[in-house]
């Protein structure tokens, strides 16, 4: 298995990128949604991520990947007490999975030769503390997406079924990423994704012929390619692990608060969800970058990112979203 | 170059024999002797080949319990699955692979396990063709459909040169400029995906590594473009901007370069070599292939039709089955057929588990789950309707549009005006390309009526194939002038309209006229008995009485 593009080397996309390091900082932003075209480079930036990641400490054998013993569920029984290093996991979610897969569920083989009642866990428990990415989501059945945001927002699956009753921590952030032209998503389940960015494939010649060059050099000359890379993405890695511990410490100006608020009322968006993402994710912007405290030029860049899937809309208005709200944060913010 | 499809076909085969990472090849082929000989030639291609089936299950791929054998040994047996090593897996009837399938053959070939796939696509249709994402990440794909047995002579490069080539491709080096020039190519044949650019790159050393050559030439480059661009092209270049430098001067030099390197005058070869070399092997059909779509199987809980899958909806009775991973076992009704067996089987093995089950006692959930309903709006655009009343029928059309994407239904948009019907719109959920067609829909010409309900009939068909509920919305005046062949025959049109409108019938087609004229037409309401259609004739509504009658219609 070679490994992943490193996350640096993606050319352009600076939005995407942006939204993913957020959720790196604070995964409580909730998942990101990435919509585009076909090689665009939408996998690519995710299993990248993974790669750039910090890696977690976890009990070794354990499903949910826990990272002490006292935390490993009491249904499994695979789990040795070692503690071990092991990458960020990132679980691919396939089309036309079946809920049983997701979720976990009654482990029927050995129900039924062995007498026994046992779990077996589901694709959520392994991208516990990690990330599940869902190729073409808005393809997906909407029960499964329905489960996987409920799952993804309380951080907890609960599986009771076929007399098993048992719960284990799920918290992942949701990558989802899909072509607009092939089918929406309900605006219910836009809502409960943090961001979402719309790619594109980049527009000039130059940042075209660039991409083919890297991705080249990644392919024949793999071990110098990467050494060069190593470095930008350790500054990159280092930056995301100061931010995970300067983010408890980053403060929240009452003029952000009021800032927020005034763009959620200008843009008319349902509920508050919107202004709490905005206000993470400026908060996890801020520790990023390394400031005490979030400030206009942070929720400048993080408005499209949070607002431009959350508007009131009707399904047939043409105008681009992200237009909008920079419409909008122009006028608020002036 | 030539544009012999065979030619590029083995052109193909070999360099994915040369270089695993181009993924694999789309080879459109119906049963007969072409195909035969094709069998033959893939049987060349060194390494490992599975033939995999549209219903593969997710343990046959990636490994699983093997579920026979666990209850006969009393433990668990794994079976490794299709993508533990590296193969070339042939996919016949590509064009009926689930969605499900695609996305985890997609995952296999991301992975860089060194998995190559070869979909024979056998479907009889433009509309009926391999997914879209296997179809973008295979670097080739060639149409023999035209092929005549006589033409496929020649086979794959014997197996020593097939192995040199291997050994030789890492070393193989790519001029500096040979990217530009595939990205600008690719550009200018509409190309978006970055995919192309960059197999056609890897294309491009397996050719030349193929050729014995220690770096990509001219040729290679060209041949490349050929194999990876010609599929995907979307539009042919315009007109050739003015070249920055004229070529005039270079010309005298090339003969003595010629004689020693492939790759020194590159940067010379004008790109409209390759522009050519890639228009040459352009299906004839390509405005065709544009409106293509992906296929897609309706997933659940629509309005349409019932129909039985195992997964959700309203339980039924357990059937008997293997697990496959995306069935259910219904646990109770698996003991309960094992119970009576129990005494019987236990006498003959004593020394067994406990519950004595056999494969054959186990029973799967099944459900019954509504499909998708598919809405086909004919929009008649003919010049007298387009003098009154297209603009209300246009505003009744994206009201309904707004319920459909409520009730997550599917929609196709056909425009019937001039000389014939056209699809404006294949069924889709986007609501936004359905109303970005709308509002660009000109009126004017006669009413096509035969041709518009032939389309419909068409699209239903297919969408039914699809696992889609269709039903139609016709918005017209029933003045059909225009017969099936474009000519203006009122009383040729009017037979037409007659014999689709029973085939429509036959074909139990739920359907709704609207009449748009400026006055009840005497022509609307036989029409729609002859469609077995909810007839509506609304003389001066406005669009939401349309759209109101339009669900009361439908609801039924």
């Amino acid at each position: 298995m070679t490994r992943a593009f490193p996350f640096s080397a993606i050319v352009g996309q600076a939005d995407m990128k942006l939204a993913m390091i957020l959720t790196a900082v604070d995964p409580g932003i909730g998942g990101v949604l990435v919509f585009g075209d076909r090689g665009t480079g939408k996998s690519t930036a995710v299993r990248a991520l993974a790669a750039l990641l910090p890696q977690i400490t976890a009990i070794e054998g354990c499903p949910v990947n826990s990272p002490t013993p006292e935390d490993v569920p009491d249904w499994v029984e695979t789990a040795t007490g070692q503690q071990v290093r092991r990458p960020t996991p990132v679980v691919d979610l396939p089309l036309g999975v079946t809920e049983d897969r997701v979720t976990g569920a009654l482990d029927i083989e050995r129900a039924l030769t062995r007498g026994e009642k046992a779990f077996e866990p589901g694709l959520l428990a392994r991208a516990n503390r990690g990330y599940l990415y869902i190729d073409e989501v808005n393809l997906l059945e909407d029960h499964v997406v329905d489960l996987l945001l409920d799952v993804a927002q309380t951080g907890v699956n609960a599986v009771e079924r076929e007399g098993l009753s048992i719960r284990h921590p799920a918290r992942f952030v949701l990558v989802g990423s899909g072509n607009p032209e092939e089918g929406e998503l309900r605006p219910q389940l836009l809502d409960r994704f943090g961001l979402s960015v719309d790619v594109r494939s980049p527009d000039t010649i130059e940042e075209r012929v660039e991409v083919i060059r890297r991705r080249d050099a990644f392919e024949t000359d793999h071990a110098c390619f990467m050494q060069r890379w190593e470095i930008e993405d350790a500054k990159v890695r280092d930056a995301i692990t100061a931010g995970r511990l300067a983010l408890p410490l980053t403060r929240t100006p009452d003029e952000v608060l009021h800032d927020c608020a005034a763009l959620s009322v200008a843009l008319g968006v349902d509920g508050l969800r919107g202004e709490l993402t905005m206000l993470r994710a400026a908060r996890a912007l801020a520790a990023y970058e390394g400031t005490a405290a979030p400030d206009r030029s942070h929720l400048r860049r993080v408005a499209p990112l949070a607002m431009g899937h959350r508007m009131r809309r009707d399904p047939l208005d043409e105008a681009s979203a992200t237009a909008r709200v920079t419409r909008a944060v122009e006028e608020v913010l002036a | 170059m030539t544009d012999d499809p065979w030619a590029r076909t083995l052109a193909a085969l070999a360099a994915l024999a040369v270089d695993p990472a181009l993924k694999g090849l789309t080879l459109r082929v119906r049963a007969g002797p072409v195909r035969t000989a094709l069998d033959h030639a893939l049987t060349a291609l060194p390494g490992p080949m599975h033939r995999i089936h549209p219903a593969l299950s997710d343990e046959a791929l990636f490994g699983g319990i093997d579920v026979t054998a666990s209850l006969a040994a009393g433990r668990q047996v794994r079976s490794g699955g299709l993508a533990a090593g590296p193969a070339i897996l042939l996919l016949p009837m590509a064009e009926r692979v689930p969605p499900g399938l695609a996305a985890r053959l997609a995952q296999l070939l991301d992975s860089g396990t060194g998995h190559r796939l070869i979909l024979l696509d056998e479907g009889a249709d433009a509309e009926e063709c391999a997914p879209a994402c296997l179809r973008e990440r295979l670097a080739f794909a060639t149409d023999l459909t035209a092929l005549r047995h006589d033409e496929t002579t020649g086979g794959l490069p014997a197996p020593a040169d097939l192995d040199a080539a291997r050994q030789l491709l890492p070393r193989v080096t790519a001029p500096p400029e040979a990217a530009a020039t595939l990205t600008g190519l690719a550009v200018r044949f509409g190309i978006d995906s970055l995919r192309a650019p960059l197999l056609a790159l890897r294309a491009a050393r397996a050719l030349a590594a193929l050729n014995d050559r220690a770096a990509i030439g001219d040729d290679d480059l060209r041949r490349a473009a050929e194999l990876v661009y010609a599929p995907r092209a979307t539009c042919l270049p315009e007109a050739p901007p003015e070249p920055p430098d004229p070529p005039a001067p270079d010309d005298d030099r090339p003969d003595d370069e010629a004689a020693d390197g492939q790759t020194e005058h590159l940067d010379r070869i004008p790109d409209e070599i390759l522009v050519e070399a890639v228009r040459t092997c352009l299906p004839p059909e390509l405005l065709n292939g544009l409106h293509r779509h992906p296929t897609r199987t309706a997933t659940g809980s629509g309005a349409g039709a019932r129909r039985k899958g195992n997964r959700r909806g309203r339980p039924l009775p357990a059937r008997p089955g293997r697990p496959d991973g995306r069935a259910r076992i219904d646990l109770l009704a698996t003991l309960r057929a094992a119970a009576p067996w129990q005494t019987l089987r236990r006498r003959a093995r004593p020394d067994g588990p406990h519950i004595h089950i056999h494969p054959a006692d186990i029973r799967l959930k099944r459900c019954e789950d509504r499909s998708d309903r598919l809405l086909v709006f004919l929009v008649d655009a003919s010049g007298s309707t387009a003098m009154t009343r297209l603009a209300e029928a246009k505003g009744a059309v994206e009201l309904l549009l707004g319920q459909a994407y409520a009730r997550r239904d599917h929609v196709a948009l056909i425009a019937m005006r001039g000389t014939g019907a056209e699809l404006l719109l294949p069924p889709t959920r986007s609501l936004v390309q359905a109303r970005r067609r709308l509002t660009a829909l000109p009126g004017g010409g006669g009413t096509p009526l035969a041709s518009g309900l032939g389309e419909s009939l068409s699209v239903a068909r297919s969408a039914r194939h699809h696992g889609l509920a269709p039903a139609l919305v016709l918005l017209t005046d029933g003045k059909a002038n225009i017969a099936l062949d474009g000519t203006a025959n009122r009383a040729q049109a009017a037979a037409d309209t007659d014999r689709l409108a029973s085939a429509i019938l036959a074909a139990d087609l739920p359907g709704l006229l609207i009449d748009i004229s400026s006055r009840p037409a005497p022509a609307t309401a036989p029409l729609a008995r002859a469609l077995g259609a909810h007839h509506l004739s609304l003389p001066h509504a406005d669009a939401p009485r349309i759209s109101r009658a339009v669900t009361a219609a439908l609801a039924g």
